[in-house]
């Protein structure tokens, strides 16, 4: 590791910090981006350009069908040291080993569980958002079937995938050896979430810690995704908020049909091609006052909980379930987003 | 009187006042008495606001230092927090007023963006302190900090105005030419 070389030009009143980084380091160049985010002097308003782009030519619905109609639970890991894609088989085996390891051990809960598992490693071709990204891949756990015949595919247990959507900022700033996937999405028991997050830790030095979405996040999520072009709608928009109060904490659900919320958006709506801080105000404001019309509620000094709309659904623990394929893509640049936000 | 004024009344004697605004009514309780507690040889007032403007019919001291308390937890708060801020004179900004965001530490509670309250602040050009105010300790040392820059305000420590305060107060990056 090289160490941190002093800067060219002596120090000046007029010198601008991006002067002293032409030719840095990886290292630099993550500390510039880490003082930048930490400055004083306020960004900005977000610009965001909305999704809504076509998933990739090259994926096939079907193959992708399975990833849809889940409910996820997110977490973000850090870059992956020495990880192979030609590897993928050596992986399965030794991770099935350490699972079966584990189990036996009794670390896991379940008693008189069927430890006949087999786990898979597999890539998901097509999932990334720009060229650079590296490929998804995804790991399940399937229970060996019982009965010898060789068409009879286990039932799967637990489904984890690991993918990068437009992780530009993150992919800039690491090294070769390092591979980033900086989103991972669990389904299954928390236990085996558990054990092969522990797997993956020892063996790639990395570190998965659960991504939580806050308020602020979700509004911009409801906003995105009303904000989406769909032909039909298969669920009601819905919106669930947390009221603070003792003894137990109360809870507030608000559905809107959905082309009564694509008719709010479009009102709100001015710059084409981009969702601005401006507009996702005004769009939350809006039901916010429609709410205190009728109810004298003030919804605004609730917390976000949950927001459902046709295109996903997502929940503040980090729970998020994809409905639509043609919009995939776009939620999961977001969550990538959210989840390199975590790492740094 | 719709308008808070700094100079419109005379001052007590030995008395310094602050008034805090937000819609926290538990936090602002509770920095009012750790404010209360602390070692001050001036006599402290405290006055709690749910917004302004305040109601005209009570008599009440001249008001040294405001500090408007911002939930970041909440986006009532702060809108609360912009309607108030109308009803201030402008030459109260001179040092005597103070922005505190409170709820930053649990991120996932967030629903305002930090940069939001930083613009808010930038705005009118008064400082921003960040205490979790349900935090016992951290809530001890800002009602410290907070009475020392109320004495400042007041006239009370010989050598230094609430003017001079706020400009050392100012970061000092000066602002780059993508502000504003």
């Amino acid at each position: 590791m090289d160490s941190y070389n002093a800067p060219e030009s002596t120090p000046s009143a007029s010198s601008r910090p991006e002067d002293y980084f032409i030719g840095a380091t990886p290292l630099q160049k993550r500390l510039e981006s880490v003082r930048k985010h930490s400055s004083f002097i306020p960004t900005p308003p977000r610009r965001k350009i909305p999704q809504c782009s076509q998933l990739q030519e090259d994926v096939d619905p079907q193959k992708v069908a399975f990833l849809l109609h889940k409910q996820w639970t997110l977490y973000s890991l850090t870059p992956l040291y020495k990880f192979s894609y030609s590897n993928l088989k050596e992986y399965s085996r030794l991770l099935n080993a350490f699972i079966v390891a584990e189990k036996q051990k009794g670390l896991a809960v379940e008693v008189g569980e069927d430890f006949n598992i087999k786990v898979i490693f597999s890539t998901l071709l097509g999932m990334k958002g720009a060229q650079r990204d590296p490929e998804a891949f995804l790991v399940q756990i399937l229970s060996k079937s019982q009965l010898p015949s060789e068409n009879r595919q286990g039932k799967v247990l637990w489904t984890g995938w690991f993918c990068c959507i437009f992780g530009d900022s993150l992919l800039e700033t690491v090294s070769e050896d390092f591979t980033c996937l900086p989103l991972f999405l669990a389904n299954g028991a928390e236990s085996n979430t558990a054990i092969i997050g522990t797997w993956f830790q020892k063996t790639f030095d990395c570190y998965f810690s659960p991504l939580a979405i806050n308020a602020f996040n979700l509004s911009w999520m409801a906003a995105m995704w009303t904000a989406c072009k769909m032909d039909h709608y298969v669920a009601t928009t819905e919106f669930l908020w947390s009221v603070p109060c003792s003894p137990q904490s109360l809870d507030i659900s608000f559905a809107i049909h959905p082309e009564d919320a694509k008719a709010l958006w479009d009102s709100v709506h001015k710059t084409p091609g981009e969702v601005t801080q401006e507009e996702v105000d005004l769009f939350m404001d809006c039901l916010y006052s429609h709410f205190h019309r009728h109810f004298k509620i003030h919804l605004s000094a609730t917390r976000l909980v949950r927001v459902s709309t046709s295109v996903a659904s997502a929940h503040t623990d980090g729970k998020i379930k994809i409905l639509c394929h043609k919009y995939l893509i776009g939620v999961l640049a977001y969550l990538t987003e959210l989840a390199i936000f975590q790492i740094e | 009187m719709s308008v808070l004024r700094p100079l419109d009344k005379l001052p007590g004697l030995n008395t310094a006042t602050i008034l805090l605004v937000g819609t926290e009514d538990a936090l602002l309780q509770q920095l009012a008495d750790s404010m209360l507690k602390e070692d001050c040889a001036s006599e402290l007032k405290v006055h709690l606001a749910k917004s302004l403007p305040l109601p005209s019919s009570v008599n009440r001291p001249r008001i040294d230092l405001i500090v408007f308390v911002v939930n970041l937890h909440s986006k009532y708060s702060l809108q609360n927090t912009e309607e108030s801020l109308r009803h201030v004179d402008a030459s109260f900004f001179l040092g005597k007023v103070c922005f505190l965001a409170t709820g930053a530490g649990r991120e996932s509670h967030c629903s305002i963006h930090r940069h939001t309250v930083v613009k808010l602040a930038h705005t009118y050009q008064s400082p921003l302190l960040y205490c979790d105010l349900e935090v016992e300790g951290f809530r001890a040392t800002m009602a410290q900090r907070l009475v020392r820059v109320l004495q400042i305000c007041a006239g009370h420590v010989p050598g230094v105005s609430a003017l001079n305060l706020l400009s050392l107060l100012k970061s000092s990056e000066g602002p780059s030419l993508e502000d504003l």
